[in-house]
């Protein structure tokens, strides 16, 4: 096979504030003509700084300290502009994660998916144009003619990769490189963007770097994968070979952590005495939300526009059940956790804990029933106050509820810090100074603070790393045996559920469409949405897959 | 102070100083001497800068008097030192009102948004919509000349710039996760915005009053010149550069040497504010 790509032994490091940062530390790899290649590696792993050294995009405070990058016997890294220019486009091309920060907002998307054609091939716009939408209808955009006129805005998540990949392909590049394509995208729009992904790689003779932290979505789309580690390769080989073969340690723990292979967790709820009154019990929650009325709409009294965000959501779950609450974005899964704390309204619908109703907003609720439900929010590095320390952030809790003296604070905190595995050296720390798996327990720890009995936790570990994941996910295990806490998963991964959840429910605009045991939906699903869901899953193993 | 030298870098002060941007050491160095400058006037001096003195009226610089005297034959030098005692409590008075009735009104407004915020926002457009020189010296000119007047007068007019800043600082975090959090525990609305809002919406202000308080002094200066500023025969840089206007060909030295000082200490004020950004936005 003819050899397309080689990377001999790359280092580059970052000049920051504090001293130079090693990204790469000596990076090699070849891709074959024809072949798919998949990096994968955790947050700082230096996989998306290795893709894009390939078309020598290199942020302006980084320096390559050795290495070479060959493509077709080309080295890179010493191309002038002009040579680059050419390079880029024609030979290599790039798609990028988000594909709503990559498009110009203010451009046609047939412009920028024409602007290549131009520049390169000489076109004029007017064909350049007629191409664009040759090439949004292959990227199976519907109705293309019209829809090359819109603005990036005006398109959905899914669609709009779809463009990007067309302006990838605008040249016809020998090599496509696509940095963690559909990391922002829901799974049945993943699943769509892959399938696609595939077949113009099958059709264009195309060779693919695929970079990702997700080995599921390698596993389906490459032939070879590296898997790389703080700046440095730890293992490559077939996707085969890695997979059911792996030899390096931290190989081992990357797929050891995919929730999709982990054992689901021995649960069981506590049985309650048969006339006893489920500890959460939700009944035809609605939740709507009305947009900001305007002037004229007021003085004409015009009813505002309402969005139903959540409609008719009704479940029940016993004392330290779990309930895994899953679906796309835009289904209202969020929602429901907020509406159960009471930070949104809902417009009908009761909530009862122990039998007794909730009141709708938390200021309708009593001191004591507020501490009853609590929540762990989605993203670490927001859910927390930069400007405390972690002792200031589970203190304030215990003070403003009063649960114990001033004198007692220190004990409990080092006992939060204890349940939540972080060492108590931490305590003095900002927050800002932690690592995202650390600010996500002391998240946990906060919420614990109020020695709850529902525990919410709103996609909590989507924006950690796999590794990190497979942690936090062991932790809420032990938590909810240990404490005999009911918790309530809000995820868009059923994999997570799987795992940590024995009853699921499946959300899809704001409605519930499917709820019941875990097994029971994952393996027999009734419904087409679910179905889908489920397909739409990466698998780590083709074989199994075609076996289906 | 051996803390600080470049010798001992790894103690706890000299890796503080270090990791200060020169900007910011720069400016800081430039007003604590002004300060200092002011608070130890009479030490540095033997003249008094108010008492007439005929013999020496308009003496050019050089000799006893270093910077030239003035029509009244007054030191320039020893005005000029008093002179930062009025224009550095301008500076510091001058902003302080309008930053906590600023930081009030659009921490509301931000935070809790809805009619409260509307009825703020009327009332920030309302001020607004004046010229901003013009209202000033109206209230001025109203309640009387003299600096009690002059903070009354700043405050309600100039609380709009901090009220900008701290609402659409307060405006994204009042849907922040962790402001969620803080409400979603059961915090109250007065505890979870000076706790939890508050404290992060600081920066865009803190950097600006240094910016403000040049503009403070130079606004201060301006009344000054106009007579309704600091009233005579209390030195004051504007004022003093309003006297020497007339003896510009003739006499240079009466208005040069407080420009200077304006300059010095503006310069001194917006090095600072350009550090603070710089230290405020990268590390934390």
């Amino acid at each position: 096979m003819e050899e397309l790509v080689r990377v001999e032994d790359l280092a580059i490091e970052f000049a920051t504030k504090f001293g130079t940062v090693p990204a790469l530390k000596g990076v090699s790899f070849t891709l074959n003509r024809g072949e798919a290649l998949g990096i994968v590696g955790e947050s700082g792993s230096g996989k998306t700084v290795a893709c894009r050294a390939l078309l020598k995009l290199i942020a302006a405070n980084a320096t390559v300290r050795s290495g070479r990058i060959l493509v077709e016997g080309q080295d890179v890294l010493a191309m002038g502009d002009a040579e680059l220019q050419r390079f880029r486009g024609e030979k290599a091309a790039m798609i990028f994660q988000n594909p709503s920060t990559h498009l110009d907002p203010i451009m046609p998307v047939w412009r920028q998916v024409g602007e290549a054609m131009v520049l390169h091939q000489g076109l004029r716009w007017r064909e350049a144009k007629a191409r664009a939408i040759e090439l949004l209808r292959d990227m199976q955009i519907t109705d293309p003619a019209r829809r090359a006129n819109a603005y990036p805005h005006e398109l959905s998540g899914g669609m709009r990769q779809r463009v990007m990949i067309a302006a990838a392909l605008a040249c016809e590049p020998d090599l496509l490189i696509a940095d963690e394509p559909t990391t922002a995208l829901d799974v049945t729009v993943q699943a769509q963007i892959l399938a696609l992904l595939r077949r113009i790689r099958r059709e264009r003779q195309l060779s693919l770097i695929l970079v990702s932290h997700d080995l599921g979505v390698i596993a389906e789309m490459c032939d070879r994968v590296v898997v790389m580690k703080d700046g440095t390769v730890m293992e490559s080989g077939t996707v085969e070979q890695i997979l059911t073969a792996p030899r390096n340690d931290y190989t081992k723990r990357l797929i050891a952590s995919q929730p999709s292979l982990m054992k689901p967790a021995v649960r069981k709820a506590l049985e309650a005495p048969a006339h006893a009154a489920p500890r959460l019990a939700v009944e035809g929650l609605k939740v709507q939300f009305r947009s900001a009325q305007s002037l004229t709409g007021w003085l004409l009294r015009r009813p505002a526009h309402a969005v139903t965000a959540v409609d008719d959501l009704s479940f029940t779950l016993p004392r330290s059940g779990s309930l895994g609450i899953v679906g796309e974005s835009g289904s209202g899964k969020s929602t429901v956790a907020r509406s159960l704390i009471g930070l949104v309204a809902s417009q009908a619908g009761r909530i009862l804990v122990d039998g007794k109703p909730l009141g709708r907003l938390l200021q309708e609720r009593p001191l004591a029933e507020q501490r009853k439900m609590q929540m762990v929010f989605q993203d670490p590095f927001l859910s927390l106050n930069p400007a405390m320390t972690v002792a200031a952030t589970l203190a304030e809790p215990l003070r403003q509820h009063r649960l114990c003296s001033d004198r007692e604070i220190p004990e409990r905190l080092a006992d939060l810090m204890a349940k939540v595995e972080l060492p108590q050296n931490l305590l003095e720390r900002r927050t800002t100074q932690l690592s995202g798996g650390q600010r996500q327990r002391v998240g946990i720890a906060r919420a614990l603070a109020l020695e709850p009995e529902i525990l919410i936790a709103d996609e909590v570990t989507s924006a950690l790393d796999v590794t990190i994941q497979a942690q936090i996910l062991g932790l809420f295990e032990r938590l909810r045996r240990e404490m005999g806490l009911t918790l309530i998963l809000i995820s868009h991964d059923l994999a997570v559920v799987r795992y940590l959840c024995e009853q699921v429910a499946v959300m899809r605009q704001g409605k519930l469409v499917e709820y019941g045991p875990t097994e029971q939906v994952l393996t027999h699903p009734r419904e087409d949405y679910t179905k889908a869901l489920i397909a739409a899953i990466p698998r780590l193993s083709r074989r199994s897959d075609a076996a289906e | 102070m051996s803390a600080v030298t470049a010798s001992r870098p790894q103690s706890r002060l000299g890796r503080i100083w270090g990791a200060l941007p020169a900007t910011l050491k720069v400016g800081g160095v430039i007003v604590l001497a002004w300060i200092a400058l002011a608070v130890a006037a009479p030490l540095l001096t033997p003249f008094n800068p108010i008492k007439v003195d005929v013999v020496n009226m308009l003496k050019p610089p050089g000799g006893t008097y270093w910077l030239g005297a003035d029509a009244l034959g007054r030191d320039i030098f020893t005005r000029t030192l008093y002179g930062a005692r009025a224009d550095l409590m301008m500076a510091f008075f001058g902003v302080v009102g309008p930053i906590i009735l600023g930081t009030i009104i659009g921490l509301l407004g931000g935070y809790f948004g809805g009619r409260i915020d509307m009825v703020l926002m009327r009332i920030f457009e309302i001020t607004v919509s004046f010229p901003y020189f013009v209202l000033v010296i109206a209230i001025v000119a109203v309640l009387g000349p003299g600096l009690k007047s002059y903070f009354i007068s700043l405050t309600l007019v100039n609380w709009v710039s901090y009220a900008r800043l701290v609402r659409s600082e307060a405006l994204v975090l009042r849907n922040a996760d962790f402001v969620l959090a803080a409400r979603g525990m059961g915090f109250s609305h007065l505890r979870t915005m000076l706790f939890h809002v508050l404290p992060n919406a600081l920066v865009p202000p803190a950097v600006f009053v240094m910016t403000d308080a040049v503009l403070t002094i130079v606004l201060g200066s301006s009344l000054g010149f106009l007579g309704l500023g600091v009233q005579p025969p209390t030195p004051e840089w504007g004022a003093m550069i309003a006297e020497g206007a007339n003896y510009l060909t003739t006499a240079w030295w009466i208005a040069v040497f407080p420009g200077l000082a304006i300059c010095s200490l503006a310069l001194g004020l917006s090095l600072v504010a350009d550090g603070l950004a710089r230290l405020l936005n990268t590390g934390s």
